[in-house]
This record gives C-alpha cells, structure tokens and sequence, in this order.
C-alpha cells in the first residue's frame, strides 16, 4: 500500500462523555485489526477546540470523517454498530444485519 | 393579573428593520427568543430572515449568524445582492457569520447513538466569534433529510431552541409549510413564541405575497394578512403607515381652483391633507375639475403629483390646453410631476408601494389619481379598500391634499359603487349630466364635506375654452337628495 492510499480519519467528539470514550475505542480498534501502520486518526475534542469544527459538516457527534481514501464519508453515532462501522469506512461490502462472528 | 400585566410589558422587541412588519408587530421580533417563518418554496422565507440579520447588524449595533442548511455564503450572497446587501462587507467586518452545513444522507452513516453537540459547539463558536445577538436558522428541518433517526433530532431541536432562549438569542427559524401545519416536521411545538406565515398566491394572473403574524405570545400584533412586496429596495410590509388612525387634522384651507366651487365649500375651498372624491360618468368633467386645482396649487408654489391610470401625460397636457388650463408650464417649472401607469401592469400592491416611492421622492403638497377606478379594476373590493386605506392613510400622514376622480358607469349606480370607498374620503363631489330638450346640461354639487357647512345646491356649469365655469343657479333651485341635517346648512 502506497502512502498516497493511507486512511486520513478525523473523530470529532465531545470531552470524555460515554458515548465519545465508546466511539473513540471502536474507532482505534477497528483501525488496529484492518488498517494497522496505514491509518491517520486525529481525534477532535470540540470542546477544546471549536474553531475546527467548521473544518468538516459536524451537527451530530460523535462523527468519523473518513477523508481518505475517496469518497469522503460521514460516520455519526458511537460506533457500536461494528458492521455498519466497517462499510462505511469501506472496509466491508454490505451491512451484515445479524451480529457476525 | 397583576402578574400578566406586568409580563406583557415586559416583552422587549428587536426591531426587524423590515419598513411594515415592524408596525403589524409593534416593534419587532419578541427580543432573545426564536419566532418561526414559515411558508412555502419561493414565499421568501430566507429573504426576510436575511434582511433581519442584515437591517440588525447595519442599523442595530446586532451582529447575527446565519447558520445555512441550504445555501452556502457564495450563493446567499448572490441572492440579496440584488436588495442592496452586501454579504462579504458585513462578514469581513464580523457584523454577520454565515456558516454552511451541508447534511446529505447518502454520505452518512449511522453507527449508534448520537447528539447533536456538533449543532450547539458550531453555533456557540459563531456566537462568540462575532458577539452575536441574531441567529437565523435556515432551514433547519433539512436535517430531517440527512438524519434517521428522528427522535433523537427532536428531542435535540427541543434543547437546541431552549439553548437559544437560555442564551438571549433573537432568532429566526425558517421552515417549509407542510400539510394542515406550519412546518413539514410540526417545529412549531417547540418555538411557542411567535410565528409568521409567509404566503405567495396568484389572482387573475396577478401574484401578490402576503405575511402574517399568525401567533406572538405576549404581545399585541396585527392579525390580518398583509401585503408585501420584495424589489430592489428589499422586503416592505403594507401597510408602510401605521395601523392607527392618528393622522394631525389641518384646519388650514386650499382653493379648489374655481371661486364658485370654493364658495359652495364655505367659501374657502377643501381641508388642507383632506381627501376629496370627485365623482361622475365618462366626459362629465372630473378631470378638467382635478387640473383647476393642480393648477391653483402650483400658482401658490405647492408642488403637486398626477398620477394618471387612462391617459398619457401629453395627452392629458393636452386636452387640458383646449379648456384653458395650462399645465405644462407647471411641469417645466417642476412643480408639477405626471406618473402614467398601465392599471393592469402590476398588482395593486405594486401600485401602490409606487406611488409610495413617487410621493416620498417627490414630497408633494399635492396627489392626485385619476381616476381611482381603473385601479378597482386588477383588484377585490376587499383589496382596494384596504390599499386605498393605506394610500389615504400615508397621504395624510405626510400632510398632502389627495383629490382621487372615480368614473361611474351610469347615473344609477352613481352612489353605489363609491360605497366603498366613500367613507374614506372627506369630501365628495358629483359632477353629472341631465339631457334636457336635446341639450346637455352638467351640474355638480357637493355631496358631503366633513367639517365644514357646505353648499347642497347643485349647480350647473359649462366647459368652455377657459376651463370650468359655474352657472348661476336657477330661481327653483335643486336641492341636493340623499343627505340628512349636514344638506340643510348652507354657506353664508
């Protein structure tokens, strides 16, 4: 994988709220177990930083901007759904209703 | 009840700097907290929330954020250019934020439970940034669009609109009008405070928009429909003239033009900022009468505007020349100012907010609209009434003299079809004709005249090459029918 094609990830969250503190584990692992040493998170308290919030289209929080590689997606909630977590960042083909092993 | 008294009193109001709705609300939006604008796509929603953010960081020392679902700064900039706003001027000089959100579901995923912190960090931000005290969301209900989850968004929108009252925000929210309610996704539970509907019809192939405060909790506001109008100028009300009738009365006196019909007003002519009707059928001579007055008024220097619904002015020029008046030395003098118009080229609204713009640019002593019934024409009775309301009331409020000729359609329905208006007008003055042996004779005489013991002879006159000229009354003179005690006085 050529650098050009790392993941460029931004978790935008608020504090250390249970539902960020669960996105931002989800979000880490997930990037761990599939994309280790080819990813860039940068998470955002928007607490601490307001100003950047403008930078992406943020209403809702938590939000995963996955900016690269292309399409840009949006990724709102706390990231339990591990399935729908994965197809958005392209790393599954289709959501898997049912749990998966 | 001491309590309610008190609260009533104590709504403050933040100016809209809209000319019209700030007088049908008695002084603006209710101060730091969110009032709804509702209409449907085109109604101008976004026209009025802009012009409020704009009117309140230009006149009110306000600066406002605009938080834009649906268009980016580029693009709403573009939009009221045209009223005369400068969108980047005020952003670079942080008098106004706007700040674009684009939600489009087809690039969202949702992955478990959110909030919508993002919409109150983003809004605090701009906020703080400009020291804002308006905030304009538009349109907010797009969110719908962009977010499943519904329940989440409005147990959010309930905080979001709390946090706004919490934080003293005068904001307007736009929404589009849904079905059998105001708004597509029933907002209007949440902003109890006031709500405007904003509504675009057409009639006859003639557009009219109107507004209306369908709801403003503790305060007074009018409830009718409104007019208003959205051209260069920006967004104006109707009526631009307060709701009260609390015009001066003048008690000083203008000639008529002719001696004779001044005597038949006790001797000295109309009220000076009274209204005058000057009715008849076609070729009776109403406005040969209407120029003897333009013309005595601009021989005493008062400035005077014709406006004219049937004629050209050079025809009007004229055909008056041929009567002995001339008008045009006036015109070139500059006191007097003609303002043709085709009666079915705009709505009546539009005719009406351009003989506003005529008689604020001009200020003349002087209006008279000849004649006043082709303009019944492109509207309903209800319609005209109201714009004549209006029109009378602005008129008298700036202290000018308005004669207005109505044509009737024949002398049986003479005073019927100015029931309407009738009652708007100070004084009434019929010009008729009688056929008699083969010879016709026309006559006048004054109908009714507030506030003056006036003649109810009618008298005959004739129209010659020297204008209008009053004939002596017969020995058995005609007394004038239909008016009660006021008829039995006369002039001395």
């Amino acid at each position: 994988m050529t650098p050009g094609d790392k993941y460029v990830l931004r978790l935008y969250v608020t504090g250390l709220t249970p539902r960020s503190t669960r996105a931002i584990q989800a979000v880490r692992a997930v990037c761990e177990e599939f994309l280790a040493g080819q990813y860039d998170l940068e998470i955002i308290d928007v607490y601490q930083q307001p100003a950047r919030i403008t930078e992406d289209q943020i209403v809702a929080i938590p939000t995963l901007v996955k900016s690269r590689p292309a399409p840009e997606r949006l990724l709102i909630g706390d990231m339990s759904d591990r399935q729908r977590l994965l197809y958005g960042l392209g790393l599954a083909l289709a959501v898997v209703s049912s749990a998966a092993p | 009840m001491t309590k309610n008294k008190r609260d009533w009193n104590e709504i403050g109001k933040a100016p809209t700097g809209i000319p019209g709705l700030d007088d049908i609300t008695y002084g603006g939006l209710p101060a730091g907290r969110p009032t709804l604008v509702s209409g449907g796509p085109g109604s101008g929603k976004t026209l009025l929330g802009v012009s409020f953010l704009v009117e309140g960081a230009q006149r009110f020392n306000e600066p406002g954020v605009l938080l834009s679902f649906e268009e980016n700064a580029d693009e709403l900039a573009q939009d009221v250019r045209s009223l005369g706003y400068d969108l980047h001027k005020l952003c670079e000089e942080k008098k106004l934020l706007v700040d674009y959100i684009h939600v489009d579901r087809s690039e969202i995923e949702e992955t478990g439970e959110y909030d919508l912190e993002g919409l109150f960090v983003r809004l605090e931000h701009a906020i703080n940034e400009i020291g804002a005290k308006r905030v304009m969301l538009d349109t907010i209900e797009t969110l719908f669009g962009g977010l499943k989850d519904t329940g989440i968004l409005r147990a959010e929108l309930r905080r979001l609109f709390r946090w706004l009252r919490d934080r003293k925000m005068t904001t307007v929210v736009t929404a589009e009008r849904g079905e059998n309610q105001f708004t597509r996704q029933g907002l209007e539970e949440y902003i109890s405070d006031a709500v405007i509907s904003l509504d675009h019809r057409v009639h006859e192939q003639i557009s009219t928009r109107r507004i209306r405060v369908v709801k403003y909790r503790g305060s007074t506001h009018g409830t009718n429909e409104y007019p208003f109008l959205i051209n260069r100028d920006g967004i104006t009300v109707l009526p631009v003239t307060s709701l009260l009738l609390e015009h001066d009365a003048s008690s000083e006196r203008v000639s008529t033009g002719l001696p004779a019909l001044d005597d038949m007003l006790a001797g000295r002519g109309y009220y000076r900022a009274s209204t005058i009707l000057m009715s008849g059928s076609a070729g009776t001579g109403k406005t040969t009468l209407s120029a003897h007055f333009v013309d005595a008024a601009c021989a005493r220097g008062e400035k005077c505007m014709y406006f004219l619904f049937e004629e050209s002015p050079q025809q009007m020029i004229r055909n008056m020349k041929s009567a002995g008046i001339d008008l045009k030395r006036w015109v070139d003098k500059g006191l007097l100012t003609f303002h043709a118009d085709r009666p079915n080229r705009h709505g009546l609204e539009t005719h009406l907010l351009e003989m506003h713009h005529a008689v604020e640019m001009n200020d003349p002593d002087v209006v008279v609209v000849d004649p006043i019934t082709n303009l019944m024409a492109v509207g309903t009775q209800t319609d005209v009434r109201s714009m004549l309301t209006r029109v009378i009331d602005f008129l008298k409020t700036r202290g000018v003299t308005a004669l207005f000729t109505s044509l009737t359609s024949s002398s049986a329905t003479l005073e019927h079809t100015e029931a309407m208006i009738s009652s708007l007008m100070d004084t009434w003055v019929l010009v008729a004709f009688d056929t008699v042996e083969a010879q016709r004779t026309r006559h006048l005489f004054v109908l009714k005249s507030r506030g003056m013991p006036h003649s109810d002879t009618v008298v005959p006159f004739k129209i010659t090459s020297q204008g209008f000229t009053l004939l002596p009354v017969p020995a058995r003179s005609v007394r004038s029918k239909s008016r009660g005690p006021q008829t039995a006085r006369r002039p001395k």
